[in-house]
């Protein structure tokens, strides 16, 4: 079953056309990695993903879902990692999570175990604004994790973050969480060896489209020229 | 399968937690409201050079005074969700959207409630001429009406204009024509209580054009709030 569904997908800001023409399909648990220079639509799409913006045309449908009709269906169900962290800086890092907790449903109990399994346990009773950004980025891991998501949505996942971080996340965002993930990336190696779908994007317009494994990182890299 | 939605009164609860511990931490919003309360008042006691006032002046130093207070808290009340990506990760929730409504609204009515035990005395104390205390209790009703269009009006606009960058500007712009109709009803239904002589329970006609127009923007936030957080 497809969990994504994306038919002629345009979105603009203004006059300024942020997506057009996106068709693309993903089953459930593979991996589409979206890569495009700054200002692609990367982000744009992202959040089209989430139900956060509207389309202005086209067809999307997720986790089998049309949106934005259906988008109180597949909310709780997406986990959103973006550039924000969307936690607040006043908050500790326990805090935060305790109110996602509370906002997704979410026993309490959840909230140690994430923040074990993102080894921040000992620093989650400091406030946000006094934690390194990789510390931030992995409680937003935790956040983006919490409801136990079916699809996760992650914009640059590995930023801020040290190869140590990387691994300790990589069970819960990684090809072994077996969630369906559409990632954002600008890493052609990595992002290669990750996806089964591959999305090329310029100026808000499909570039290229196609299985990851009939995809060379040289094509990937040309995207950037 | 889609996910159970989240109760209604435990959202607002979860928001109303937050809301509170952010305040408790960044203190910027009823501190500052306070302060500028406080301040005004002592500004008016040089600036009028009376010993004192009384009646409709006193209401109107008062509740002028009071709004502008108010403009403060409800330029501040959606800045973190906007800044930090709370606005998102609400929406991202199987939550009632009017739960927000809820909750912003509940926080500015406990902003102004806290406002007014401080700048209530201080006014008295720095400006009232006639003794507060016997008139404390009939003051009561039209603080709590003028509050509850205030927090309404307030959150409505604050949700508007936090989303343009102007926020600062339009936030104001916005609230202060709306809250003239609360600044006539609060004011006319305070005068008889802050007079000298002939000292009078507040106009019940007063009292009720607040109430309706509390009843008015209550219906209409609730009906467009969720367009707001929309994008």
């Amino acid at each position: 079953m497809s969990a994504l569904a994306v038919e002629a997908l345009s979105r603009h800001y203004g006059e300024r056309e942020a997506l057009s023409g996106v068709s693309l399909e993903l089953e459930e648990g593979r991996t589409l990695v979206v890569f495009g220079p700054n200002g692609a639509g990367k982000t744009t799409l992202l959040r089209v993903l989430a139900g956060l913006l509207r389309p202005h045309s086209g067809e999307v449908r997720v986790l089998g879902h049309d949106l934005p009709s259906e988008a109180w269906a597949v909310r709780g169900r997406v986990g959103l990692l973006a550039h924000e962290p969307l936690l607040y800086r006043e908050l500790t890092a326990r805090e935060n999570l305790r109110f996602h907790a509370r906002l997704h449903g979410v026993a309490p109990e959840r909230v140690a175990e994430v923040l074990e399994q993102v080894a921040m346990n000992n620093r989650s009773d400091e406030p946000l604004r006094t934690l390194s950004r990789g510390m931030v980025q992995r409680v937003a891991v935790a956040r983006a994790v919490l409801h136990d998501p079916e699809l996760l949505l992650l914009d640059e996942p590995h930023a801020n973050l040290d190869p140590a971080a990387v691994e300790l996340v990589a069970p819960l965002i990684g090809p072994g969480s077996g969630r369906t993930r559409v990632i954002c990336s600008h890493d052609p190696a990595g992002g290669l060896k990750d996806a089964d779908l591959v999305l090329g994007l310029r100026a808000g317009h499909p570039a290229l489209l196609a299985a990851a494994a009939n995809v060379a990182s040289e094509q990937i890299v040309e995207l950037y020229r | 399968m889609t996910k159970a939605q989240v109760g209604t009164r435990q959202t607002v609860a979860a928001l109303l937690r937050k809301e509170l511990l952010v305040e408790l931490r960044t203190l910027e919003s009823v501190p500052g409201m306070s302060l500028f309360a406080v301040t005004t008042f002592v500004v008016f006691h040089f600036a009028l050079n009376k010993g004192s006032v009384e009646g409709d002046l006193g209401a109107g130093i008062l509740w002028v005074t009071l709004l502008f207070a108010a403009i403060l808290g409800v330029n501040r009340l959606f800045v973190a969700d906007a800044d930090q990506g709370g606005f998102d990760a609400f929406l991202l929730a199987p939550v009632e959207r009017s739960a927000m409504l809820t909750a912003k609204l509940i926080t500015l009515l406990a902003y102004l409630i806290v406002l007014e035990l401080i700048a209530v005395p201080a006014f008295s104390i720095l400006l009232l001429g006639p003794p507060l205390g016997g008139a404390l209790p009939d003051l009561l009703a039209p603080l709590a009406l003028a509050d509850i269009g205030v927090a309404v009006i307030g959150t409505l606009v604050a949700a508007l204009a936090v989303h343009t960058r102007a926020r600062d500007l339009l936030g104001p712009l916005l609230a202060l024509p709306l809250f003239v109709p609360i600044v006539i009803g609060a004011a006319r239904s305070t005068a008889p209580l802050l007079a000298f002589s002939h000292r009078s329970a507040p106009a019940g006609h007063w009292l009720l054009t607040l109430g309706l127009y509390d009843l008015v923007f209550g219906l209409i936030a609730y009906a467009l709030f969720d367009f707001l957080l929309e994008d």
